[in-house]
């Protein structure tokens, strides 16, 4: 059992949703990563998504592309990153999740990087572009390292590709809120809340919401129907509107403090 | 020996070709992809569709085109009998339309009202504008910024044929950032819209579908060959990008073991430059775009820019298909610079007064190469892609001032 999984248990036993936050890894550099992730717990975080950035983000937003391409620029690279997973392992215990584009990983070799993520402190695998018919051998050498792998349930998921879905996924499941790219901004329709109870009908796993999730009413509403949310953009976004300012780090503590205890 | 592999039994039900192809896109396309599959195939056995497609192809692009027996051409290159797929006659000057026409009766059979593509040099965005502008659906074209700016002629004519033509300014701003912008349209769209691939990449099924679509080069070609000839012929030979002229023509010979097929690919300033487009020659197994094919790519797996003076070659991926004939030996895959690709152009213009497009003068440079190679006379087919209108400002800076 995970860090992820483990969090999953007692937020369950106390009656509570998880709180999810991305944040692009080397945006803008990976000192600022390592400092925020060592501020997220305190400020409510209850497992880290780390975004791996990757040259062709096709499922993100303007906003996560931005912070791709910037963190690129300066020469951020995926064992940079775990670098930095380390240092974080140093400060806290969070549980964290790399979210990244399937080529760095097939490049790098499925099996090296299960085995050089858990290593470093790495705790599940989020691939956007990986559904689970493209998925085998990843899912494998990720078991047999105890590292989670989650898979995505869309708007557009039919109902006999769910159960496929549900079985692959270990840590969470992740419920796209939307049909579109991050940071798209939602209300919840109520299809949208009909699939995800079909989907938490239909396993025991957690169900979390993700993609467009930006202002506190959301994380509320989302967390109603759900077992936790994903917010990603808008807290890149508060990065790059106090990028210049000495207390960056307090006020996207802050904003995500406000983000997490509307839960 | 090499274990015979027959042309019928690939891709398999997942798109896979051996371990390359195959679907590599967010959940939400996944059952926009399977319907898509499901819909093309149903409509590949329907005579209704085929004979729709059949009266397009011949009223309305041109078909069949010509296999024309390049006689001075010949002559010049002393060992070589070469015909010419004339793909450049068709309407909009390029093999482009025959994909762009199956792929939008096919949208109407779904009820697909909105169309998007993405484009290189544009001449895909103008296949996919003149066919919405034929059937009246709505059509958005994503386009590089850098390269609306190089190819304006084709965003006039491509804005003229009704089109909405969005400069994409993410990225590098060329092709495959125009793809990236494409798959986020469609995945934000996704119930309305379809999305009309140019080449033999993405994900499955759009490498089949448009192999489909365009092998209607090589059934022809190879009928007029047999014709002609009473004979198959010696090689095949065809530029590569993402690969779907030469697709078209390859795949109906794939089963003749003896006609040897040639894809060239653009070496820009040289293979050994970094500064190329060619992805199987110099290329990694990778995933871009939604398939597992060879990719242009640093140690990190981050995607590189591709070079080619042909923009409609300028990308750094290829199609599935062609990767794996290059694993099991089946084509042979060669690389042309900038510089040759020009001579090519030249050669076409003065020997037999035909003006190719820069992207197939790629694989017209490569017959001089392949003439210093064979033993005694052979034959050739070369697919002239497209014709080169398109190309005439990039001809006049380097030639003429």
């Amino acid at each position: 059992m995970n860090r992820i999984d483990q969090k999953f248990e007692s937020l369950r036993a106390a009656g509570k949703k998880a709180f999810i936050a991305f944040i692009t890894a080397g945006y803008p550099d990976l000192s600022v990563t390592e400092a925020l992730a060592a501020r997220f717990e305190e400020a409510g975080v209850d497992i880290l998504e780390l975004g791996v950035p990757f040259s062709d983000p096709l499922a993100d937003g303007p906003v996560i592309q931005a912070a791709s391409f910037e963190a690129l620029s300066k020469g951020v690279t995926l064992l940079k990153i775990l670098d930095s997973v380390r240092a974080i392992r140093k400060q806290t215990q969070i549980p964290l999740a790399l979210m990244t584009y399937y080529n760095p990983v097939f490049h790098f070799g499925e099996e090296r990087f299960v085995r050089e993520a858990k290593a470093a402190g790495v705790d599940g695998l989020i691939i956007p572009d990986l559904p689970v018919e493209e998925a085998g051998g990843l899912v494998r050498a990720a078991r047999e390292a105890d590292l989670s792998t989650v898979f995505f349930l869309a708007p557009t998921t039919t109902t006999d590709r769910m159960p496929g879905i549900l079985e692959a996924s270990t840590g969470f499941v992740y419920f796209v809120s939307v049909t579109g790219v991050t940071g798209s901004g939602v209300t919840v329709p109520e299809d949208i809340a009909r699939s995800i109870s079909r989907a938490r009908k239909l396993t025991r796993k957690p169900v979390c919401v993700g993609f467009g999730v930006s202002t506190p009413a959301q994380v509320k509403a989302f967390a109603s129907i759900s077992d936790g949310v994903i917010v990603g953009s808008a807290i890149i976004r508060q990065m790059t509107e106090h990028s210049q300012k000495p207390d960056m780090l307090d006020r996207v503590s802050a904003f995500v403090k406000q983000l997490s205890s509307s839960l | 020996m090499k274990k015979k592999i027959n042309a019928s039994i690939f891709p398999d039900t997942n798109g896979h070709y051996g371990d390359l192809g195959g679907r590599f896109v967010p959940e939400t396309l996944m059952s926009i992809l399977i319907d898509l599959e499901r819909e093309s195939q149903r409509a590949f056995r329907d005579p209704s569709f085929r004979k729709e497609f059949a009266f397009y192809l011949k009223n309305f692009a041109g078909r069949p085109t010509n296999l024309y027996l390049a006689e001075r051409l010949s002559r010049h290159l002393g060992t070589l009998k070469v015909y010419l797929k004339r793909e450049d006659l068709l309407h909009t000057g390029a093999h482009k339309i025959n994909n762009t026409l199956g792929q939008i009766i096919l949208a109407r059979r779904m009820k697909k009202t909105r169309i998007i593509a993405e484009t290189g040099a544009g001449q895909h965005g103008v296949a996919t504008a003149t066919v919405c502008a034929l059937f009246g659906l709505k059509c958005v074209v994503y386009m590089g910024a850098e390269d609306v700016e190089r190819q304006a002629l084709n965003v006039v004519r491509m804005k003229l044929l009704g089109a909405e033509v969005i400069p994409v300014t993410s990225g590098s701003r060329t092709l495959k950032d125009a793809m990236n912008e494409a798959i986020r349209d469609w995945v934000t769209n996704v119930r309305d819209t379809f999305y009309l691939i140019g080449t033999v990449a993405g994900p499955h099924p759009y490498p089949l579908i448009v192999r489909r679509f365009q092998s209607v080069i090589g059934q022809e070609a190879r009928k007029q060959f047999l014709a002609l000839e009473g004979k198959l012929p010696d090689h095949l030979v065809a530029c590569v990008g993402g690969g779907s002229n030469a697709m078209g023509l390859f795949y109906p010979f794939f089963n003749d073991d003896k006609v040897k097929m040639t894809g060239v690919e653009a070496a820009g300033h040289g293979l050994d430059t970094g500064a190329h487009s060619a992805s199987i020659s110099k290329g990694e197994p990778g995933v871009l775009h939604g398939c597992k094919s060879a990719l242009l790519q640093d140690d990190d797996g981050q995607i590189r820019l591709a070079h080619s003076i042909a923009a409609g070659l300028d990308y750094p991926g290829v199609g599935p298909e062609h990767y794996y004939y290059k694993r099991i030996g089946r084509a042979d895959y060669v690389g042309i610079t900038d510089k040759e690709a020009i001579e090519g152009v030249k050669l076409l213009a003065s020997t037999e007064g035909i003006i190719p497009a820069i992207e197939s003068a790629h694989a017209l440079a490569w017959l001089p190469k392949l003439a210093k190679q064979v033993r005694g006379k052979k034959t050739v087919i070369l697919c002239l892609s497209g014709r080169g209108d398109k190309d005439m400002g990039t001809i006049k800076d380097l030639l003429f001032s």
